[in-house]
């Protein structure tokens, strides 16, 4: 007996709990709430760059918090598990409220209210009464008619010795309320059909893996890679020009994975249009989709805001890059320990060669080549004075402890002050900006000038040369011959050359005040770059340009130019000036490729949104009854109404309406309003 | 007789209206349908039936429209082919090009501003008269200024020219003048002009805001469109877009209202300030109209961008910066009309939420652009 008592017990209990349950689901109270904390949650993931490297975040917030954050999905908030799980309320609140309300609400969209009683509507905030000569046979159909024409739809209904007309308009308003609600279910199916949970519980099965590292596609192992399916995917392939691919990469967290296509795209041509201005006006691609299901390739042309939809795919213009441009280069060597020809050099841009100087080999990798730099001066700090610098190359030089140094040289000299230098940038690392290298252009528009002076200034023999009869000149004036300080003089001399080539003029500064004892430094500082800079000029006029007249005003100038560019070569940190000969442009194309069979889905529930929408705000549900009663031979109308919104503008509807109707017969009978 | 002649009247002023919109139409379809595309011939004629229903529940917006096009045909006929002309015909440089015309629009509003309030300090039915002439004076201006511009966009080359609604300068402009047909509308449905002076104050605050993003920043230069923008969607999401950022605007400005005569009511019911403003309850209403219809625009704005997102972007959504606070803005409005419509909310803590929502609102619409990077980057400060 107890037993069976506690088990009903247990049933009530759960019964009322289930109820209790659904109410609290179907209850405006939580919809708000969870409208509002979706709201909140959104914002996250734009103050917080989403799907960024994951280096960055652990260089932004340090390795606590970026693991708190990490664990709180906030990299990729819009797939982290509690916002789905709003998400989901918000749809299961919405689907409990539609289940609910929908039978009262169909119902209420025809049922012309015929159940209610007299002294009611004398309740109603709009009513108004008048008497009319005719009989309520009479007068009935002319009201219903009356209705009729404004739009009402009415019905008869007797009420021991009364009639009731029942009218109503706008009854599809329910209808936005039931649309606009199951548009944010349908939406949300919709929605979760493209987005990428199916990958997500994979990847909890351990059936996918996220691949984090650069490896070519053949290589990437096959935990990592997606069939051809019918799910939703939405990734991206960057396709130099001439060449094809039947993948695309999704990005996922700090990886990727490897999706494959049911068709190979193949990129004919990539092409930018600019106005006239120079700004980019068009970006197209030529593809060649090739697919075993047709006799022929499809060739099309896509454009931003046009893409191709082959398939159930679509086939975006989202980025472009270099596509490995062929690059002739020479190597100008900066240091005779790598030669002092320029080597030649055919390389392409994203391939790596080698470049040994000395006992170190240095690897070397193009990064970037751009066919012109419509910009401000890199070296200026005024930004208007915009014009084409020309081609550039991007590269950089590895050390075999696998440091790298970037570089960015421009192809053609750039005119300064009336000179012409050859411009290269470099910097440690790609937060910094770049530094400027000016090396000097010669009468004939090339470096030889200049490399035959660094390298004479690595010349031993040359530098013995200039020193001693420099040496000599200084001390003829001298009445004795000193071999102690001739010898001294000329070691002096080839020192200072020697330290200037190892480190520019710093590394003399630094040796005197360093080196030197503390009372001679104010003495022996200017004097000592007094003899450097006198021999840097003997080099440069007796080695170099023999002919030219020392006072000549080009040739001091070709010389200091040189002087600053040699003196700044240690800080240059490279053995070579890559210059840049002559180039086959290849440009690759940056496709996104979509896959999203949600998508008329969530169209079709876009599309009851907006009817709901319309339908919920501006079409009022009107109702509208009147009360007839016989009296003498005329008879006596109560009517009165409801809508459910806008009760402002129903004020002037009702008063017109119930004019109307009175006036029939001639009465009038003013409104009463409550 | 007289009957039969006032119907025809009457017939006659409801048909001259669509009849006009009718034949301009077909003016525009028989000379530029070798460059319109079935988008834009169809969002033309769309255009045209809007302007026919607006036009016949609104007769003064019949007027406005004509006088914009006098105008911007005029200043089309001026202009000829040459763009110099602006600096060089008295009637363009001083009054029609669209400099000169939003310049007037400008000057406009801010007197319409001070006109409206004065109005309402003095209790001057005239002063507020003058108020609503200087604000469709104003409109007028500022729609030829947006008319003549989208020629002249035309005029600086022939592959340049586009819709001014691309950038946040143009876009500004398009506020202003859409949030001062939306209170001109309700200034007459409602029957009040003392709202005027503080909507009107947030269309002052966007037109300082131009003038300075002008003078400062060269804003007003016409920069030919990047790819991204080079669509017909933007004809239609943008201005859907405004309406409801318009909606919300003034929404939020008669929340002000609302809470100050509110408060003036609470210390003292007679005093003759709550006695000339207009009942708290047709503020309210004035207020839940203007949400429902910036909700309503702002949902069909939201989705013009999704479509268009899934045309240029590669998915109707990608969780970008500007599509997040779209949904935000459009979260809360939902939230606000829930209570509104289902919990009879109503009063001072709507108002003050509706204040609130301009805020959120005025960050999506210009704090993404400001402080967060995205795809939808189109104006810089």
């Amino acid at each position: 007996m107890t037993s069976m008592s506690d088990q009903a017990h247990t049933r009530l209990h759960k019964l009322a709990f289930r109820r209790r349950l659904v109410h609290f689901l179907g209850s405006m109270e939580l919809a708000i709430t969870l409208l509002l904390t979706l709201a909140i949650a959104s914002v996250i993931g734009t103050v917080l760059q989403q799907n960024q490297p994951y280096t960055d975040y652990v260089i932004k917030f340090g390795p606590f918090w970026f693991e708190v954050f990490e664990k709180l999905g906030l990299y990729d908030v819009y797939s982290a598990v509690w916002f789905l799980a709003i998400l989901a309320l918000l749809v299961v609140s919405t689907t409990v409220c539609v289940v609910r309300n929908a039978p009262a609400m169909v119902r209420d969209i025809w049922q012309l209210r015929t159940q209610v009683q007299k002294k009611s509507l004398r309740l109603m905030q709009h009513h108004a009464e008048w008497s009319a000569p005719q009989s309520v046979s009479a007068i009935t159909p002319v009201y219903q008619q009356q209705l009729k024409a404004q739009g009402f739809r009415s019905r008869l209904t007797e009420k021991n010795g009364a009639v009731l007309i029942s009218a109503m308009r706008g009854g599809m308003n329910r209808l936005g309320y039931l649309f606009t609600h199951i548009a944010i279910v349908v939406i949300c199916i919709g929605g979760l059909m493209d987005s990428n949970m199916p990958l997500k519980i994979a990847e909890w099965q351990g059936k996918l893996k996220i691949e984090t590292r650069d490896l070519a596609i053949r290589d990437i192992p096959a935990e990592s890679r997606l069939p051809v399916s019918d799910l939703a995917f939405r990734g991206s392939v960057s396709i130099p020009e001439g060449r094809g691919a039947e993948v695309a990469f999704l990005p996922v967290r700090d990886g990727y994975l490897l999706q494959a296509l049911p068709f190979r795209i193949e990129v004919e041509d990539f092409r930018i249009e600019h106005y006239s201005n120079g700004q980019p006006k068009s970006f197209e691609s030529d593809l060649l989709i090739h697919d075993p299901d047709r006799e022929s390739p499809l060739a099309e042309t896509i454009s931003v805001n046009h893409p191709l939809i082959y398939k159930g795919h679509a086939i975006y213009q989202a980025s472009f890059g270099d596509g490995g441009s062929k690059l002739s280069i020479e190597a100008w060597p900066l240091d005779t320990r790598i030669g002092e020809q320029p080597v030649s050099l055919d390389t392409k841009v994203f391939a790596n060669s080698e470049l040994r100087w000395g006992d170190t080999t240095l690897k070397l990798e193009m990064t970037n080549f751009r066919p012109f730099n419509i910009n401000a001066d890199p070296t200026e700090a005024d930004p208007d004075n915009i014009r084409n610098f020309g081609p550039s190359i991007g590269y950089k030089l590895r050390a075999p402890t696998g440091e790298a140094r970037e570089f960015e040289n421009y192809m053609l000299p750039v005119p300064r002050d009336g000179r012409e230098f050859y411009l290269s940038g470099v910097r440690n690392s790609p937060a910094e900006e770049f530094a400027y290298l000016y090396l000097p252009v010669d009468e004939n528009g090339e470096l030889d000038k200049f490399v035959a002076f660094s390298d004479a200034l690595r010349d031993a023999d040359k530098t013995e040369r200039v020193a001693n009869a420099m040496m000599r000149d200084a001390l003829s004036v001298l009445p004795d011959k000193d071999p102690q300080l001739e010898n001294n003089l000329q070691s002096t001399l080839e020192t200072l050359i020697k330290m200037f080539m190892r480190g520019g003029f710093d590394e003399v500064r630094n040796f005197v005040e360093n080196e030197l004892p503390e009372v001679d430094r104010d003495n022996l500082a200017p004097a000592y770059l007094g003899m450097l800079r006198e021999m840097l000029a003997r080099m440069y006029f007796t080695e170099i340009v023999p002919d030219a007249n020392p006072e000549d005003p080009e040739q001091v100038q070709f010389l200091q130019d040189a002087v600053d560019a040699i003196g700044s070569l240690p800080r240059y940190g490279s053995p070579v000036f890559l210059k840049l000969i002559d180039y086959e442009h290849i440009q690759s194309t940056g496709l996104q490729i979509a896959k999203a069979p949600g998508k008329n889905t969530v169209y079709f529930g876009c599309l009851l949104l907006v009817v709901g929408v319309f339908l919920l705000f501006y079409l009022p549900q009107r109702r509208i009854w009147l009360w007839l009663e016989a009296d003498g031979n005329g008879s006596k109308v109560l009517m009165a109404g409801t809508s459910n919104r806008n009760p402002r503008e129903f004020d002037a509807v009702f008063v017109s309406q119930q004019q109307m109707l009175a006036s029939i017969n001639g009465n009038s009978v003013g409104s009463d309003k409550t | 007789m007289i009957s039969t002649e006032s119907t025809q009247k009457s017939q006659l002023s409801n048909w001259w209206w669509p009849l006009l919109l009718f034949l301009a139409t077909i003016g525009i379809l028989a000379g530029y349908h070798s460059v319109l595309d079935v988008y834009e011939t169809s969002i033309l004629i769309m255009t045209a039936v809007a302007m026919g229903f607006l036009g016949h529940f609104w007769p003064a917006f019949r007027w406005h429209s004509i006088a914009v096009a006098v105008l911007s045909l005029t200043a089309l006929q001026l202009y000829g082919a040459d763009l110099g002309r602006a600096d060089s015909n008295f009637w363009l440089q001083y009054l029609l090009s669209s400099q000169s015309a939003l310049m007037w629009m400008s000057a406009l509003f801010l007197a319409a501003t001070v006109t409206y309030f004065t109005g309402l300090w003095r209790r001057s039915d005239y002063l507020e008269k003058i108020g609503t002439v200087l604000t469709w004076t104003a409109t007028t201006f500022g729609m030829t200024g947006l008319m003549v511009r989208w020629r002249e966009t035309h005029m600086m080359g022939e592959d340049i020219g586009y819709i001014p609604v691309s950038n946040l300068y143009e876009v500004f402009i398009l506020f202003a003048v859409v949030t001062a047909l939306l209170y001109l509308f309700y200034e007459r449905r409602y029957q009040t002009r003392k709202l005027g002076g503080f909507v009107l104050l947030v269309i002052s605050a966007a037109v300082f805001f131009q003038l300075w993003y002008m003078f400062e920043r060269n804003a007003h230069e016409i920069q030919p469109l990047v790819p991204a923008l080079q669509s017909y969607w933007m004809k239609i999401h943008v201005p859907a877009n405004f309406i409801g950022y318009g909606a919300f605007a003034m929404a939020a400005m008669i929340g002000v209202a609302y809470l100050l005569v509110a408060w003036r009511h609470e210390k003292n019911p007679a005093s003759s300030w709550v006695q000339a403003m207009p009942s708290l309850s047709l503020m309210d209403d004035v207020m839940y109209k203007s949400i429902a219809l910036g909700f309503a625009f702002f949902t069909v704005a939201t989705i013009l961008g999704a479509l268009w997102a899934a045309e240029a972007w590669g998915g109707y959504w990608s969780w970008d910066p500007k599509e997040t606070w779209a949904l935000i803005v459009w979260l809360n409005y939902a939230a606000w009309l829930h209570m509104r419509m289902t919990k009879g909310w109503s009063g001072v803590p709507m108002a003050w939420w509706a204040i609130v929502g301009l805020f959120v609102t005025l960050f999506a619409f210009l704090g993404v652009n400001m402080f967060l990077s995205g795809l939808h980057s189109y104006g810089t400060l």
